[in-house]
């Protein structure tokens, strides 16, 4: 049964570093702040998520496991409402504000 | 060599890069920017080495508020644009002078360490339990190190009272000028309704674990201190003046209990800053809740600014 929880974690962390690393080739390759923005997203949401969603097989406790979706959740709320606040910092001056 | 070994040396890397890029950055703001990863990066090599308290506390010190205020800082300097002479030759040279001597000072002491490394952390240990606390840096704090604490703690009212004396006589004991977004139906409001109530119970959580698991009062009242922060800037609650009695009470209540109780154990522990024996945990936590206050009203203080209006507006 460890060993189906520790493939599990492998697969899903692993997942969870690929979307980190599509999100930061897009921050560094996309052309302007709003696409910049999306690729982002894809980190906090899918990235975290899955990398959460791999360790919480490996969290002693159901306490650590709250703990962690709980982080989850947080990066999701802050990352979404501070990417709000940037496009709209660049509609309202313009991409070099 | 381990995967870990990999990711040390790639951490090392990574920090010392991000610290050169601090240095060698022209533009102040990116320079900041560049400062507060530094701190993060800082705070997940402290966690290599196992000392989670230092971990929590650059992160919420070194990475938030130092860049808090020096975002604020390179706003300043924004606005006061046009007598930023540059600074001349003697002075940038004798501080690159001095930030070498301490350079080499800090390589020395680690290159050539000395042969038995002086620790009393084993004493520590072993005479942890007489105070109750499960946190052995919790216990170096407020136990066998707790003058230091308590000063510590003086010296930030210190670093406000600095602040505040930026202020012109006009406005002395005015309203601080932290610049506030207010947009009724903007994201940020939303986020300063929602946040507040999770981040103080965050905070609550902090300072009561850290008697026995990695916390305390400091990493408790940066918590605290970005809330309140978060909700000022949103325009929830105006900036209080700097004159307000709850405000001054806030600010010097974790002090003044630190050295009440100090003063207490002169004359019940025989000893200034002890504790009676079977007191001590009690004592510690109602200490650490009031330098939780303190600390989080503190630096909320020291990142709104000097006072520069007298009138709420």
């Amino acid at each position: 049964m460890n060993l189906v929880f520790d493939i599990f974690t492998i697969c899903a962390v692993s997942a969870g570093a690929f979307f980190f690393l599509a999100g930061t080739v897009g921050l560094l390759r996309f052309p302007d702040p709003l696409t910049r923005l999306h690729a982002l997203t894809k980190v906090d949401n899918l990235g975290l998520g899955l990398v959460v969603l791999g360790l919480l097989p490996q969290a002693d406790g159901s306490f650590s496991a709250l703990k962690l979706v709980s982080i989850w959740l947080l990066v999701q709320l802050s990352g979404a409402i501070v990417t709000q606040l940037i496009a709209g910092a660049v509609r309202q001056r313009g991409p070099r504000g | 060599m381990t995967i870990l070994s990999v990711f040390d040396i790639g951490l090392v890397v990574l920090i010392l890069g991000i610290g050169a890029s601090t240095i060698a950055v022209r533009e102040a703001f990116a320079a900041v920017i560049a400062f507060v990863v530094y701190g993060l990066l800082l705070s997940i090599a402290w966690v290599r080495l196992s000392a989670v308290d230092v971990a929590l506390t650059e992160a919420a010190i070194g990475g938030g508020m130092t860049g808090m205020l020096m975002l604020g800082a390179v706003a300043r300097l924004r606005l006061a644009k046009g007598n930023d002479a540059r600074v001349s030759l003697p002075t940038r040279l004798s501080v690159g002078v001095l930030c070498a001597l301490i350079a080499a000072g800090l390589a020395t002491a680690i290159l050539v360490p000395p042969e038995v490394i002086p620790t009393l952390a084993p004493a520590v240990m072993e005479n942890l339990a007489q105070s109750g606390l499960g946190n052995p840096v919790a216990g170096v704090l407020f136990v066998y190190r707790a003058l230091d604490t308590l000063l510590e703690k003086v010296v930030l009212i210190l670093a406000l009272l600095g602040v505040w004396s930026l202020a012109p006589d006009s406005v002395w004991g005015g309203i601080p000028g932290l610049r506030v977004y207010a947009r009724p139906d903007s994201t940020l409001t939303f986020l300063a309704q929602l946040l507040p109530p999770l981040g103080i119970v965050v905070a609550i959580y902090m300072c009561w674990v850290g008697a026995k698991e990695p916390g305390g009062a400091f990493q408790g009242g940066t918590v605290l201190a970005a809330m309140w922060l978060l909700v000022m800037i949103a325009g929830l609650e105006n900036v209080p003046s700097i004159s307000q009695r709850w405000l001054r009470l806030l600010l010097v209540v974790g002090p003044v209990i630190f050295l009440a109780i100090g003063l207490a154990g002169m004359v019940l522990a025989n000893a200034f800053l002890a504790y009676p024996p079977g007191y001590a945990k009690p004592l510690i936590v109602a200490v650490e809740i009031a330098l939780t206050l303190s600390i989080g009203v503190a630096l909320g203080l020291l990142a709104a600014g000097p006072p520069e209006r007298v009138q709420q507006q």
